[in-house]
């Protein structure tokens, strides 16, 4: 039913942990629902652009979710904030060598996830910068 | 990269049990040479009819019925199916009400659906907090109308016995048949049909080291049942079809050998279960024990730890090679959490934390004792994880 890529993953998933002062934190889905995904960013500059240099996670759920999450965090260490806020479930689900269809919702709760440490990190940068929010 | 097992420590015997040598043994003959279709008149035929009747009258003896109140089926599933809408398709003009429980097995509760479908009106009786029916509740909900009661005798997922006796009792002397799904319940306690009042019982071979895809229903002499397989009028009437021959046959043998194996079964699967309810919470903080702490068949128990997802549990045995599983929704199609667990009042988040332990007879002492070891571990790292505080 899962992928070995998947099964390795959740054997031994990556980043796993909280974050010590994050720079964004985005939390999705609902213990009711089986799953709940936390994502810690921690953005620097290179190269004059904003890049993600740490990424952790927090995760409850299936082995879906979980290797979701971790896989979704080795994709997105070191990427720009464009290139990560364009990553979607298809991509994680893909580089995971697909899951099955009725868990194809826990990829999309890792990307979501992302999003919102994202819009987090951002919100919190216009705010402190007092500059204007990226359109 | 995986790491070799040399066995696997199996403890999921109330999804399916491994095949006992001796049902085996007992088969062999009927997949080979003993090819004979019962209903035959020669030689070939009769051998086939005569270990067919053996097998009828090992079954029979185990729950206190005669061998013609006994009819094989293809499994759990269609012996269930059949007493419910069978009684529902002969009885229909006397009525339409049929009570049931909301924790029955999905080839029960299914059945319902298809029937509500068909004009029967359905009560689906609510269960306390370790999942027993409500006898209160049973008796207001009786009408005129009734014509059956189906009560599963012990839940698959959590162990816990009905009150079906007391059932019996309370529908005695009413024209209505009562009908049990006592599936988990062979091999574990003792079964009397007699001693339990029942008009109806359904037997699956496969949760007693007997093959899959064989079944049987015991029908009290006189209950009213149509067939859902018409044809060749084989099982006298109820259930068409040549008979699976060598997995009656096995199912026959698995009978016997749960009957006479019972009190040695039995006293092990207590002595297994009573360790993991003891250890389980002296080793892991925070632990939910799910079902009746007494009315309960030993073979099963059922825990969930909060915070922590079930599948994923069942995945990181399973990497131990640990067989077990789990009413989490992530295993299920509906991605809802168990419907038993549910009716017991059971949180969604507790009850997708949950994991089924079921014992049976090949299991040992060093079983229990490395899930004993692993588990701590696993709960660790997944509350670890976790992001639920
Ligand atoms: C309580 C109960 N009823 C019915 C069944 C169905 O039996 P079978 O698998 O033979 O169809 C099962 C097993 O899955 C069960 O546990």
């Amino acid at each position: 039913m899962y992928s070995e890529k998947v099964m390795e993953h959740f054997r031994n998933p990556k980043n796993v942990g909280e974050m010590k002062d994050p720079d964004g934190v985005g939390e999705v889905g609902n213990p009711v629902c089986g799953d709940v995904m936390k994502v810690y960013i921690k953005v620097s500059k290179k190269g004059g652009k904003e890049i993600i240099s740490n990424i952790k996670f927090k995760t409850f759920g299936c082995v879906a979710a979980i290797a979701s999450s971790s896989m979704l965090t080795e994709i997105v260490k070191g990427k720009t904030l464009e290139e990560a806020e364009r990553i979607t479930r298809k991509d994680v689900s893909e580089a995971l060598g697909g899951l099955p269809p009725v868990k194809e919702h826990c990829s999309n709760l890792a990307a979501d996830a992302l999003k919102k440490a994202i819009l987090d990190y951002l919100s919190k940068r216009g705010k402190n910068e007092g500059g204007p929010e990226r359109s | 990269m995986h790491t070799i097992q040399s066995r696997v420590i199996y403890l999921d015997n109330a999804s399916t049990t491994p095949l006992d040598p001796r049902v085996r043994e007992a088969m062999l003959p009927y997949l080979t040479e003993r090819y004979g279709n019962p209903s035959s008149i020669h030689k070939v035929g009769r051998e086939a009819r005569e270990a067919v009747e053996d097998a009828r009258r090992k079954v029979a003896d185990t729950i206190g019925a005669s061998p013609e109140e006994i009819y094989f089926t293809g499994s759990g599933s269609e012996g269930n199916n059949l007493a419910i809408k069978g009684i529902a398709w002969a009885n229909r003009s006397r009525g339409k009400h049929i009570i049931t429980t909301k924790i029955e097995h999905k080839c029960v509760l299914n059945t319902c659906h298809y029937l509500e479908k068909h004009g029967f009106d359905i009560t689906y009786l609510d269960v306390d907090e370790y999942g027993v029916v409500d006898l209160e509740q049973l008796k207001s909900s009786l009408r005129d109308d009734t014509i059956l009661v189906s009560v599963m005798y012990a839940n698959n997922e959590v162990g816990t016995l009905q009150p079906i006796k007391e059932i019996s009792q309370i529908l005695k002397k009413r024209d209505i048949y009562l009908h049990t799904d006592a599936v988990q319940v062979l091999g574990k306690l003792p079964l009397d049909v007699e001693k339990l009042g029942v008009d109806v019982l359904t037997l699956s071979a496969h949760k007693i080291y007997g093959p899959k895809g064989v079944g049987a229903v015991y029908v009290r002499k006189g209950t009213r049942m149509d067939p859902l397989i018409h044809g060749g009028g084989q099982e006298r009437g109820l259930r068409s079809g040549t008979e699976n021959v060598p997995g009656i046959v096995g199912f026959g043998t698995a009978a016997e050998l749960a009957k006479n194996l019972l009190l040695e079964d039995k006293a092990k699967f207590e002595r297994f279960s009573e360790k993991l309810i003891n250890e389980i919470p002296e080793r892991i903080e925070n632990v939910k024990f799910n079902g009746h702490p007494k009315k309960r068949v030993p073979n099963i128990v059922n825990f969930s730890f909060p915070r922590v997802e079930g599948e994923s549990i069942v995945m990181y045995l399973d990497l131990e090679g640990i067989a077990a599983s789990t009413g989490s929704a992530c295993t299920s199609k509906s991605l809802e959490p168990s419907h038993v667990l549910t009716a017991m009042g059971i949180s969604p988040e507790v009850a997708h934390g949950s994991l089924r332990i079921s014992f049976g007879r090949f299991n040992d002492e060093y079983d229990v004792d490395k899930l004993l070891e692993v588990l701590p571990g696993i709960i660790e790292k997944l509350r670890k994880m976790s992001p639920l505080g």
